[in-house]
């Protein structure tokens, strides 16, 4: 086992695979020169604002734009009559458009947009167009989606998918029976770097050219080129500096927008969304409730599952089918199970619009699955550790979907690991009595006397890449000479570490110090999204394979000038040895006078779609983790104060180990978050709490210490061994944390986050 | 829609840009041209100034990304109208140290891991030499409590802990040897 408490080992030549080294844009950042979205302008620049519906639902009578074209400084004002190409966007299917003309269908939804010299005018003139609206009723009641009793609120009608799953034998019992109905909260991304773009057109509104922050730009490319009415290579992207991403940059937010505004003026143009906007203007973890019953042995094998998901997608359908479908699929969690019914439905509402974070369905999946191995480990009177020892997944079993785990599946490995990671050392509020350690903190509101300790335990398993059937490939494209390396890729950098691995990687098969990273733009081919926790095994693999192409390039190239056979050839640190042979030669000396330079694409595997019944081979790749979560709760006030979350994570192979205590470090926060704090509150479609002051994120003193052990068994299947480590911390914190909650106060506790009424009442 | 260009209205709505005045940025003496009375200090240094390593993220004094000093408080940019600040000195992450040559916090946070997605970084930059200056060893519970108003996204902070605690290390051995 290894503890991991990561000082970086300075590397001795630059940084190869399974070294610590520091991002290449660290410094940048530290000193604030780094170039982020919002930081992005231009000479003669005009701001842009975007006029937002008031209304969950509405008809809209009449637009009048002339006051606010009066004020001084305005330069345009763009509505739904204004956009030259397709009327509407969307991921999956092309259902939200760039403006509301006829109906709104969620608070937020963009209706104008304004372009003015002062981020104030600009204000002020969204103030001054006059909107008149009928309003209508709101649907927010997701089962009303469901049984159609609701009239259609978009001409897709409410149903956005249903997907069932029926495995083994429906009618299977087990002596033991337990049921739950398990809630989930809408959370918010709430990446710290705003939603920002800068807009910079073509002589004669030929083209446009886009820096904006997003995690996947030739999808943004291809949905922004077909709204402009404009060719693919008529719309250029560059990635602007990302502070963040989470899921909330996948879906089109401002950037056609942007783009329509510049082209109309014939000037550049930036928009940068308020903390407010930012909440309304982008897609959220999708609000979820999980009705589940396992019927198991005596012993506590799990025999049968049967669930219902009801995934509420709000007003446009982003991502929700994809969601849905990674929420039923993983139904069981890490488990064995043979038998299931699984009725899975993702709905159109008047809330807000949901779609990608962090987890993807499979958070709110494993929140329910978790709550029900607590119950069934109590019905079976047994260990909540031993429950899940007792029916871990191994490679060679099947999912409910008919899947065969292929992956190396250290699942009982984690679990065991977990549980014998060091617990805390200090008591209830510390050694010294420290109040800032108590549930409450500074409020000084705690009792040490009634503070009440729980461990709670949580397992999960996480689909890594895109599934059914889709090939979301990554290109790479590797320049050699010289003894240096270029690489370029269209991967969205958005704070997890792809550049400094890149460059590992390029150092460790090229045997090169020296390794350049060229613009992040579309003038490469597209990357697929930083999401799902692939671009280390999609991105790295393409990368990787650009790089062995390369060096079997220069290979040849030494083998032809030497006249030797170039299958001794093998690279040592910085040079190239010949293995039959003496000819020893550095690879800067070998490429002096020669350049390679090769683009390669990288494919995962295929993957089908599910049947009717939810059966099909629909996922790529699976990854593992456990969590173990300690906490102190002061019942009388409902205040939680986590002290610490151990964890192993099945990470495949630690390709740079900081970065991957960084992820799990980063997403177990937003873990707990969702646990104990995290909630766009909703009444009937209006959002409550769109702000920092409003909606809590875990700070220094809500973040305890995590102990972390990385298992690291090579995956066969990946390009580096590595497995994606970015969401699998998100997903099993949640529950684990309840768990321990649960543990200290004896309640059930089926909904996140946990509330200080859920405490104490 | 078109042809909606009717004539401007008076000053009562069109925003007045007619300041000026000057700040003490950085040791530097910087002037403000043609400015809205109501801009905020966090606007001014990134758009009138070009000073833009202050970043902007709530608006609201919640996250701490905008941390400047002023008068030799920390304080959220964002919250501070930028004329209230004449004749006071400002200091802003630019003028932390020179750019390619970075202060013991700022190394300290590249080399521990404490920087992700980076736009946090410059206001907890400013915090944590703050904080170091007048509490040179700090204990892990008052690290927490003194940087608990710049919120991180991406870390889940432990790095970022272990990059101030280095540097506490760093500075007394310095000072003892």
């Amino acid at each position: 086992m290894t503890i991991i408490d990561a000082r970086p080992i300075a590397p001795p030549t630059g940084g190869r695979l399974g070294d610590s080294i520091s991002r290449p844009d660290g410094t940048a950042k530290v000193q604030g020169s780094f170039a982020f979205s919002s930081d992005l302008n231009a000479e003669n620049c005009l701001w842009g604002a975007t006029l937002r519906s008031p209304h969950p639902s509405a008809r809209i009578v009449s637009i009048d734009v002339g006051p606010a074209y009066r004020i001084s400084g305005v330069e345009a004002i763009i509505t739904a009559a204004d956009v030259p190409g397709k009327a509407t966007y969307g991921l999956i299917s092309q259902d939200q458009p760039v403006f509301a003309s006829d109906v709104v269908r969620y608070v937020g939804e963009p209706i104008a947009a304004v372009a003015a010299d002062h981020p104030e005018t600009c204000r002020r003139a969204i103030a001054a167009i006059i909107v008149t609206y009928e309003v209508l009723e709101p649907l927010t009641d997701p089962e009303l989606a469901i049984d159609g009793s609701f009239p259609p609120i978009h001409p897709d009608g409410n149903l956005i998918r249903h997907q069932r799953i029926v495995s083994g034998d429906p009618t299977a019992t087990g002596a033991v029976v337990v049921e739950g109905l398990y809630e989930i909260g809408m959370q918010d991304q709430a990446f710290l770097g705003l939603e920002a773009a800068l807009a910079l057109p073509d002589p004669g509104g030929a083209g446009i050219e886009l820096y904006v922050a997003t995690q996947w730009l030739h999808e943004d490319q291809k949905q922004i080129a077909a709204c402009l009415g404009l060719e693919y290579d008529k719309v250029r992207l560059t990635l602007g500096g990302v502070g963040g991403a989470f899921g909330a940059r996948e879906d089109i937010s401002l950037q056609v927008h942007t783009c329509l505004l510049a082209l109309r003026t014939g000037r550049p143009v930036r928009i940068s969304y308020s903390r407010e906007e930012s909440f309304l203007g982008h897609v959220h973890r999708h609000p979820a409730k999980i009705w589940m019953r396992h019927h198991a042995t005596a012993e506590g094998r799990i025999v049968r599952i049967d669930a219902r998901f009801v995934f509420d997608g709000g007003a446009y359908a982003s991502t929700s089918s994809a969601v849905l479908i990674n929420g039923i699929t993983h139904t069981q969690g890490p488990y064995k199970c043979a038998n299931a019914t699984v009725d899975g439905y993702a709905v159109r509402t008047n809330n807000l619009p949901c779609g990608a974070m962090r987890g993807f369905g499979v958070v709110q999946a494993c929140f329910a699955h978790e709550g029900q191995m607590d119950r069934l480990a109590v019905a079976c009177g047994i260990d909540p550790v031993e429950i899940r020892l007792l029916n871990a997944i191994e490679t060679g079993d099947a999912f409910i979907t008919g899947q065969v785990l292929r992956n190396v599946a250290p699942v009982e490995r984690c679990i065991r690991e977990t549980a014998a990671l060091p617990l805390p050392d200090e008591p209830v509020g510390g050694h010294d009595g420290d109040v800032m350690r108590l549930p409450g903190g500074a409020g000084r509101t705690a009792d040490v006397s009634h503070i009440r300790r729980g461990i709670g335990f949580a397992v999960s398993v996480k689909n890594l890449m895109y599934s059914e059937g889709f090939d979301d490939y990554s290109t790479a494209r590797c320049r050699l000479a010289g003894g240096v390396a270029t690489l370029k890729f269209a991967t969205a950098e958005v704070g997890q570490g792809f550049v400094t691995i890149a460059g590992q990687i390029a150092r460790s098969v090229l045997g090169v110090d020296d390794v350049k990273l060229d613009s992040i733009d579309t003038g490469v081919g597209s990357a697929g999204s930083t999401s799902a926790s692939r671009q280390t095994w999609m991105s790295g693999g393409a990368v990787n394979a650009a790089c062995m192409k390369v060096r079997g390039l220069m290979f040849d190239h030494v083998a032809a000038t030497h006249g030797i056979d170039v299958d001794g050839l093998v690279v040592q640190g910085n040079e190239i040895v010949d293995t039959a042979g003496t000819l020893r030669i550095s690879v800067i000396q070998a490429t002096a006078d020669a350049e390679f330079d090769e683009t390669v694409q990288y494919h995962h595997k295929p993957t089908e779609d599910l049947d009717e019944n939810g059966q099909g081979n629909c996922h790529t790749a699976f990854a593992f983790v456990a969590h173990r979560a300690v906490v102190d709760v002061d019942p009388e006030l409902g205040l939680v104060k986590v002290i610490q979350v151990a964890t192993a994570q099945d990470v495949g192979r630690a390709l740079n180990p900081l970065s991957v205590l960084g992820q799990i470090e980063g997403g177990i926060a937003q873990g707990l978050g969702l646990a104990v704090m995290e909630e766009i509150i909703m009444t009937d479609g209006r959002v409550r709490n769109p702000s920092f002051t409003d909606y809590l994120l875990p700070t220094f003193l809500d973040m305890p210490n995590v102990v972390t052990s990385l298992i690291e068994e090579p995956d066969p299947f990946a390009p580096l061994g590595a497995k994606g480590v970015g969401e699998p911390p998100t997903v099993s914190s949640t529950p684990a944390i309840v768990a321990a909650i649960r543990d200290a106060i004896g309640k059930p506790l089926d909904r996140v986050p946990v509330r200080p009424t859920d405490i104490i009442f | 829609m078109s042809n909606h260009n009717g004539p401007t209205l008076d000053g009562s709505i069109a925003v007045q840009l007619n300041e000026h005045y000057s700040l003490d940025v950085n040791g530097e003496t910087r002037e403000v041209q043609d400015a809205w009375i109501g801009e905020s200090l966090l606007y001014v240094l990134r758009e009138r100034l070009g000073l833009m390593g202050s970043k902007g993220a709530c608006e609201q004094g919640e996250c701490g990304s905008c941390s400047v000093m002023v008068g030799g408080e920390l304080v959220c940019s964002c919250l501070v109208m930028a004329a209230s600040a004449i004749g006071q000195p400002i200091v802003s992450i630019e003028g932390v140290a020179p750019v390619g040559s970075p202060s013991d916090v700022q190394q300290a946070f590249v080399t521990a891991g404490a920087v992700q997605c980076g736009f946090c970084t410059p206001g907890l930059i400013m915090a944590t030499h703050n904080l170091l200056e007048r509490s040179p060893e700090p204990t892990e519970t008052e690290i927490r409590e003194e940087l608990s108003g710049n919120v991180c996204r991406c870390t889940g902070y432990g790095r970022i802990i272990d990059a101030v605690q280095q540097v506490a290390v760093a500075r007394r051995s310095a000072v003892a040897s």
